[in-house]
């Protein structure tokens, strides 16, 4: 069955619209710093308004502000003369704050075509580390905190008949290897919420893309011993948005990392637990 | 603030598709219901943006993310004399409606649009005119009173005596000041079902303006069609059509011609192609060359001895509606809809004005595919679109390819309008600049307009996407 994921690209090309969609409005959950702030920046290029949020207030002004300069003169035809770009603060693990930020955002936005998950953690884990308080805290930033905002735009895009959801999982999410349990839990978790979703939602034409960065040169991987095949934060999110625009449904960042997710797979357990890393 | 259910939540359209927002749609059929929508507003700290049947081609009924009342469920008819002629609505009552309750008693709307379907707070709002708007004027003249629920709550009731303020501004107003919650109208006696058709085909613009101003004052409607297509001395060519209504007594079979069957639009071609289906063969002709072909096909057969018909009798609602011969017809302009351009030039300018127009549309390879051509004369209220000359409308077809083009095309047709003292219509428009607004209206009257805002609206808590666009 793994020899099909080599072909979905393929077949998702099929089904896809080719054509990039006029976005207009975006919300980037986690866009204070790394892929985050880089697919800001790629929203802005295309002359997306977009709402930021995150945890630290002075971050996200200065991706705002970098955001600005970055914006091309749009024309009036588009009927969105003003790309805005606005930050709101917030911690993912106030759930209970996110409907009403979240109708706060689409209105203040003036429209909602786009939503990106990327809010994640992930603490070192030393090998003979049990941590639970870690542990939840993983999750509930990691998992917790994407039912709570991609519920609400899985309920607006559904009465929309329209939109895109865009999932930052990991490739750390494909098996249970020895490091970082929680870590590695909670994208599985983020993975198998995502295709769901997707599963639930494409009948009303909303897509639901699923992404898989390998390891990616911000300042989450910034103490992680491996740096195989380090990719920049700008080439990942100019892939994560083109992916977007066609809906694929599940993108590897870069691609090479879906011949080594094939290939975990193939791994039988007696082999995989003897494999250190 | 409170969070607003998300099953409300519609995407909403102009009708010619080019322009479209989400929003929170309510659709209250009470007056208690229209102010627990302000109130909803307010609690929720949102706008509010009226919409009806939602015929007007741009953005003057959205509002992104705004609270819509869309007035559609309050479609009753209060009250009706078929010896007066008066007749007292509810805003979401249609052109439909209405005259389908009153042409069995002899009686027509005076003034009706290319479509039955508009409401008529819609129509207020907008002060619509139709192919008869140099003899009748607009819709407005023909208002004796109505009720308006200001935002603070408040009906007021306004007629062009008594609140002349009121009456001149919320008709014309754009839906700026607040909700029509009744609306008194006197209609037009007429004799017979039927008019008195003729048709005239023209060579040129030339010969257009020459024939149509000739026919002017025997005619009760006349309106001219013109090809966009066809230039240098054909450029212009038009089939005008003049309507005219029987005399008393003329019409010996009244019974039967003012009988709403008798009236309705035939449902299919020559009782076999089904009319619903029309627009899919229309599809493949709108492009540059296809157009031509049509246009050219029209003028054809309008020259033909027989089928041409020079002169014939038709229903009312035959006349009337053309916009309703083909259902669905935006369709066929394919999903980047249309808009249509509508500039209202003063007599002494107007043919050098839509030559220049004409021109202009051919010389950036996107012609028109639809000019329609009529006469106005000027009216009392406050932001009208009238004025004593001429009107041409065009339709363009918008893809996302040529999207900025046609939108740079139509800021060099106001320049060129305003500086021969045109005019614009909101119904109409989707490309006025927030410089075009001020230049038209005039300074004065744009002064006028943020004051009645203010005492009527002092939240200003009614926008639209038309409103946010101009000012």
């Amino acid at each position: 069955m793994w020899a099909f994921s080599f072909a979905t690209p393929f077949i998702d090309s099929l089904f896809t619209n080719p054509m990039s969609k006029n976005w207009k409005h975006a919300i980037v959950i986690g866009a204070s710093g790394g892929i985050g702030e880089a697919l800001v920046y790629e929203l802005a290029k295309q002359g997306v308004s977009v709402g930021l949020i995150a945890r630290r207030k002075d971050e996200l002004a200065r991706v705002a502000s970098e955001a600005q300069k970055l914006l091309k003169g749009t024309h009036a035809s588009d009927s969105r003369p003003t790309v805005k770009f606005l930050t709101f603060v917030h911690d993912v693990t106030h759930y209970s704050e996110v409907p009403a930020l979240f109708q706060e955002i689409t209105k203040q936005l003036g429209g909602l075509d786009l939503v990106i998950y990327n809010s994640g953690i992930m603490p070192l884990v030393a090998p003979d580390e049990f941590n639970f308080e870690k542990d939840k805290s993983i999750i509930d930033v990691n998992v917790l905190g994407a039912f709570a905002w991609l519920n609400e735009a899985a309920m607006r895009f559904k009465n929309a008949g329209s939109g895109t959801i865009v999932g930052i999982s990991s490739i750390a999410g494909e098996r249970g290897r020895r490091g970082m349990p929680a870590y590695m839990t909670s994208k599985a978790a983020l993975t198998t919420y995502l295709e769901s979703l997707r599963n639930r939602l494409s009948q009303f034409g909303v897509k639901v893309v699923t992404i898989k960065p390998g390891v990616i040169d911000t300042p989450m991987s910034k103490d992680s011993p491996n740096k195989l095949w380090l990719y920049s934060p700008e080439d990942a999110a100019r892939e994560i948005i083109n992916a977007a625009h066609r809906g694929v449904t599940v993108k590897y960042v870069p691609w090479k990392w879906r011949m080594v997710s094939f290939v975990l797979h193939c791994l039988p357990s007696f082999i995989f637990r003897r494999l250190n890393f | 603030m409170s969070v607003l259910p998300i099953d409300h939540l519609e995407l909403t359209e102009g009708w010619g598709g080019s322009v479209s927002a989400f929003g929170y749609v309510y659709r209250p059929n009470t007056i208690q219901g229209l102010r627990e929508v302000f109130d909803l507003a307010r609690q929720s700290n949102r706008h509010i943006t009226f919409r009806g049947s939602a015929r007007s081609y741009g953005d003057a009924a959205i509002g992104a993310e705004n609270i819509i009342l869309d007035t559609s469920r309050m479609n009753r008819i209060l009250n009706w004399d078929p010896v007066s002629g008066i007749i007292t609505v509810e805003p979401g009552v249609t052109i439909e409606q209405i005259w389908q309750y009153i042409i069995e008693d002899g009686w027509w709307p005076p003034v009706v649009p290319g479509t039955m379907y508009p409401t008529i707070g819609g129509c207020l709002g907008m002060n619509i005119h139709g192919k008869n708007n140099f003899k009748a004027g607009p819709i407005g003249d023909h208002v004796l009173s109505f009720d308006i629920m200001l935002p603070s709550g408040e009906i007021k009731t306004a007629t062009p005596d008594t609140d002349s303020e009121l009456f001149y501004s919320a008709i014309s107003g754009f839906g700026m000041f607040g909700v029509f919650t009744s609306i008194t109208m006197k209609m037009k006696k007429v004799h017979s079902g039927l008019l008195h058709v003729k048709a005239w085909t023209t060579k040129n613009l030339h010969e257009l303006f020459e024939i149509y101003e000739k026919h002017i004052p025997s005619s009760d409607y006349l309106v001219g069609w013109v090809d966009c297509i066809s230039s240098e001395e054909k450029l212009g060519r038009s089939i005008i059509h003049q309507a005219n209504y029987f005399a008393d007594g003329e019409d010996h079979n009244t019974a039967q011609t003012l009988r709403v069957s008798k009236q309705m639009l035939p449902d299919s071609i020559l009782g076999i192609f089904p009319k619903s289906l029309v627009w899919i063969l229309l599809y493949p002709f709108t492009n540059n060359l296809g157009m031509k072909f049509i246009n050219w096909l029209r003028i054809f057969v309008s020259k033909l001895p027989i089928i041409g018909k020079p002169m014939y009798e038709q229903s009312h609602a035959e006349f009337a509606f053309l916009l309703d011969y083909v259902p669905g017809w935006k369709k066929s302009y394919g999903k980047g809809g249309l808009i249509q351009y509508q500039s209202f030039v003063p007599k002494e300018h107007a043919e050098k004005v839509f030559r220049k127009q004409i021109e202009m549309c051919q010389e950036a390879g996107m012609p028109s595919y639809l000019g329609v051509f009529k006469q106005h004369k000027p009216d009392k209220f406050l932001f009208t679109h009238a004025v004593d000359g001429f009107s041409l409308a065009l339709d363009f077809k918008v893809t996302p390819q040529n999207r900025e083009k046609l939108w740079d095309l139509c800021y060099k047709m106001n320049d060129l309008v305003l500086a021969n003292g045109g005019r614009f219509y909101f119904a109409k428009d989707a490309t006025l600049r927030p410089q075009d607004f001020r230049a038209f209206l005039g300074e004065e009257t744009v002064k006028k307009f943020q004051e009645l805002k203010k005492k009527y609206d002092p939240e200003n808590i009614i926008q639209t996407e038309l409103l946010r666009r101009l000012t």
